[in-house]
């Protein structure tokens, strides 16, 4: 008897995590992260095509950025991606892309393929500077404004709704940084 | 009026799930023979119901009624009348009401099919349990998203399917796959019959053997579709990505594997019989699971249905009170199950166990690394993601004995037997698969870990199979081979090439961007890719920029390829129009990168050549067959026996 409680002690737990994830995985789409309202942190990573040089979030100071977590392996980056193209041509801010524990190689073909409509793109092969910056997976897309404030976050693909938001937010922030 | 018609006809559907749940199995109780004589004509009514819910909708998409919210965000005036006719089920209302034709669609030949075969109070259980399973199905329909909801006024024109589901096998994949998933409750629905009635016996699981073998064909069928379908669709050449909603079809695809395999050692020796029910429960289980992942946004997938917190609780409690009270009952009722005959640790048992212990780990690794997110998560562990590497890795690790154990497990006896004679007989198929591997891979000019390794374990798996078939050449030859050993016969083997596939598409793609001007060739392994020049073209509701190639081997011109960048009309997402050349041994796959911004009239373009990637879906189909024939087995269909001798011996005792 007790032997056979076991698969349904399993399920319990199954259900209560996913009852728990339920929730929060609201908030992470809509609060996002408590990062919100905080300075972003500051690191240095290589660029992408230009691996001599090194990118920093202190670069864009002064001005409202878009920070887009993508990699090559992603599957729902293909799927957001005409969007992003959409964010680099539309919002009129810098759109910097977060290579994400991806091979240079494959992401430069990935770029080929699909279309580069970020300004830059710094790497992050390791994955340290996810930590700080708390990526919860790709894709994910920070908006950060001119005195460098993570503004909001959104987790997941970008699709026609999401990107609505994301220009009105934009907006917003350009009025705020007089641009 | 038509949509008020599907809303009324889902209503009364509802209404006989309710009293199908409810009545008949109150019959079985009692032993009422005219309150069990209810069950078949509800299930009937249900059918019917349900499938003029769905035909309402259908015709809604097909008339362009525009004041329904579903239709509007759906579909529009420029869309062909078959992605129409497929967008009835490309939204999440939509798929939710075949969901459910399916499940009233097996009831109903459950009811037809085994009303012969089943002892009465046994089919009244199976089909009031599915009833049940209905019940919540249709409440979440009817509450949480009616397909029917007006908005009035309604707009001029709709919005638009989808694009990336405008497609030929999207109007397949789901249905093929929903007829898996749902199948599984026909499996579920048997196992809670044999426990509610107390009897889980051999006969229970020979009833079910067959309608699992099918479910489980079909689910084959419909993963297949959906990998096929990324591979030309998404644009970029690979077969699985390992995305959270693959992951969601892929395990109740492993625990059926292991479940029909655990069957047959319950069937035929009557050995671990509460590990059977246990994994048809499992099976149905994670098929919900999967509805509950990919509707409830807990995970973010390719497959972005709208999602809705309030969707999700429902499913969530839904899944909690049918697996939930299933393992209940399992608890209480398991430890009287009777316990089968021993078996020696070398033994056809002991093979078969082992498949079952592969399988169940394989779903549980998918699961955990699935899940792993949220898992990380909610411990506060902190932020790690799970990536496609650790699920290749796990995977081949874990199928790697299986394939070496796929060809002894037939050839192996029940109860007892000794290695030597097992091995025997497939020694020269051993020898033969190492030593044609080894030659195969050289010729190809493929000598490197994953293709030898995929030969041979190919070979193996092929040859294995028929040297099974030569030992039984008596009945071979009398074409008497009982239909459930051709059908496994044809998997096994199936295995075997898709094996085959996997270890040459992993090794040997060559892939190559590089710019192309009109004019340009570009030769490689044999073939000449000739860019004539790059064209506007115009669809129903797209406009798309079209390469134009012609492709040659040698001096011979083999085809004409014409990949394409979309732009659709509504919401205007760009998508990649892959032009392939399918073959037995390699596919030509070009895909249209993006212009040169350099004023050349240049394009950045992607080649492949693909060599055996047929083989890795043909493998696939060969086991979907498998399934399909093993479950035509005359010996699961006979008219149920002992109902009979009960009827003959009545009769007998009656003058007397």
């Amino acid at each position: 008897m007790i032997k056979m409680l076991v698969p349904l002690g399993v399920f319990v737990g199954l259900v209560v995590l996913l009852l728990i994830s339920l929730p929060t995985a609201e908030q992470r789409r809509q609060v996002s992260s408590p990062l919100v309202g905080r300075e972003v942190p500051t690191f240095s990573l290589p660029g992408l095509h230009d691996p001599g040089v090194s990118r920093s979030t202190v670069d864009f100071r002064g001005q409202p950025f878009i920070l887009n977590v993508w990699g090559s392996w992603c599957f729902s980056c293909r799927v957001e991606h005409p969007y992003i193209e959409r964010l680099g041509r539309e919002a009129g801010v810098p759109l910097v892309g977060f290579n994400w524990r991806d091979e240079r190689e494959d992401a430069l073909e990935w770029l080929d393929q699909f279309g580069d409509a970020w300004t830059v793109h710094m790497v992050d092969v390791e994955g340290r500077a996810a930590i700080d910056l708390g990526v919860y997976g790709a894709p994910e897309t920070f908006l950060i404004d001119h005195r460098g404030i993570i503004r909001h976050k959104h987790i997941g693909p970008v699709d026609e709704e999401i990107y609505a938001d994301l220009i009105e937010r934009i907006e917003q922030m350009r009025v705020e940084a007089g641009t | 009026m038509i949509a008020e018609f599907g809303q009324i006809s889902l209503i009364l559907a509802l209404v006989l799930a309710t009293l199908l749940a409810t009545v008949p199995l109150y019959g079985a109780y009692r032993n009422n023979e005219a309150l069990m004589n209810l069950a078949p004509s509800l299930v009937t009514g249900h059918f019917v119901f349900t499938l003029a819910a769905f035909a309402s909708l259908a015709t809604l998409f097909l008339t362009h009624d525009f004041t329904v919210v579903n239709v509007a965000i759906n579909s529009n005036l420029l869309l062909p009348w078959f992605y129409r006719f497929a967008a009835t089920w490309g939204s999440h209302e939509g798929s939710l009401l075949l969901w459910v034709l399916m499940l009233a669609g097996w009831m109903l030949a459950v009811s037809l099919l085994s009303r012969s075969s089943l002892p009465k109070p046994f089919l009244t259980r199976v089909l009031a349990v599915m009833g049940a399973i209905s019940i919540g199905f249709l409440l979440f329909t009817l509450l949480t998203s009616n397909p029917f909801d007006r908005i009035l006024p309604g707009p001029p024109d709709g919005q638009d399917l989808n694009p990336l589901l405008q497609d030929a096998g999207m109007i397949f994949h789901p249905p093929l796959l929903y007829m898996g998933y749902v199948g599984f409750s026909v499996a579920f629905g048997f196992a809670i019959a044999g426990l509610l009635g107390g009897r889980v016996e051999r006969d229970w699981v020979r009833w079910s053997r067959p309608w699992t073998l099918m479910a489980w064909a079909f689910l084959t069928g419909g993963i297949t579709l959906g990998s096929w379908w990324a591979y030309y669709e998404l644009g970029w050449g690979g077969w699985w990505f390992w995305d959270p909603v693959e992951n969601a079809s892929f395990v109740p695809w492993l625990l059926g594997t292991a479940l029909i395999h655990s069957q047959a050692v319950t069937e035929k020796r009557g050995a671990f019989p509460a590990w059977t029910v246990l994994l048809a429960i499992a099976a149905f289980s994670t098929s919900l699971l999967g509805t509950f992942l990919v509707r409830s946004g807990v995970l973010t997938s390719v497959h972005a249905f709208a999602t809705d917190p309030e969707r999700g609780i429902f499913i969530l409690a839904f899944m909690a009170i049918v697996t939930g009270s299933a393992l209940t009952l399992y608890a209480f009722r398991a430890p009287r199950i009777m316990v089968g005959k021993g078996f020696d640790f070398v033994s056809r048992e002991t093979a078969l166990l082992l498949n079952n212990v592969f399988f169940t780990v394989s779903a549980g690794m998918v699961l955990i690394g699935t899940l792993y997110p949220l898992v990380i998560d909610f411990m506060g562990w902190g932020q790690i993601s799970v990536g496609p590497p650790y699920f290749g890795a796990m995977f081949v690790l874990l199928m790697t004995p299986v394939v070496m154990l796929i060809p002894l497990g037939p050839l192996s006896r029940w109860g007892q037997d000794n290695l030597k004679r097992v091995v025997a007989p497939l020694l020269i198929s051993m020898a033969v698969a190492v030593v044609g591997g080894l030659i195969i891979a050289a010729a190809l000019g493929a000598f490197n870990l994953r293709a030898i390794t995929g030969w041979i374990g190919g070979l193996w798996l092929i040859l294995g199979s028929l040297s099974y078939l030569m030992r039984q050449k008596d009945q071979v030859r009398r074409f008497s081979l009982p239909r459930g050993q051709v059908g496994m016969i044809m998997a096994h083997a199936g295995v075997g090439v898709f094996v085959i596939g996997v270890g040459m598409v992993e090794s040997m793609t060559y892939e190559r961007d590089m710019r192309f001007e009109p004019g340009d060739r570009l030769e490689v392994a044999g073939y000449t890719f000739h860019l004539h020049e790059v064209a506007q073209v115009k669809g129903p509701n797209w406009i798309a920029e079209e390469g134009r190639f012609t492709v040659y081997r040698g001096d011979r011109e083999v085809a004409q390829m014409r990949p394409q960048k979309r732009l659709h009309h509504r919401g205007q997402q760009v998508m990649t129009e892959v032009a392939l050349r399918p073959g037995l041994f390699h596919d030509l796959y070009i895909a249209l990168g993006e212009p040169m911004r350099d004023g050349t009239g240049a394009w950045s373009i992607r080649v492949h050549i693909k060599p055996y990637i047929r083989w890795i879906w043909g493998g696939a189909v060969l086991l979907a067959l498998g399934g399909l024939i093993a479950a035509s087995d005359r010996r699961y269909w006979k008219r149920y026996r002992a109902e009979a001798r009960e009827a003959a011996k009545n009769t007998g005792e009656a003058p007397a």
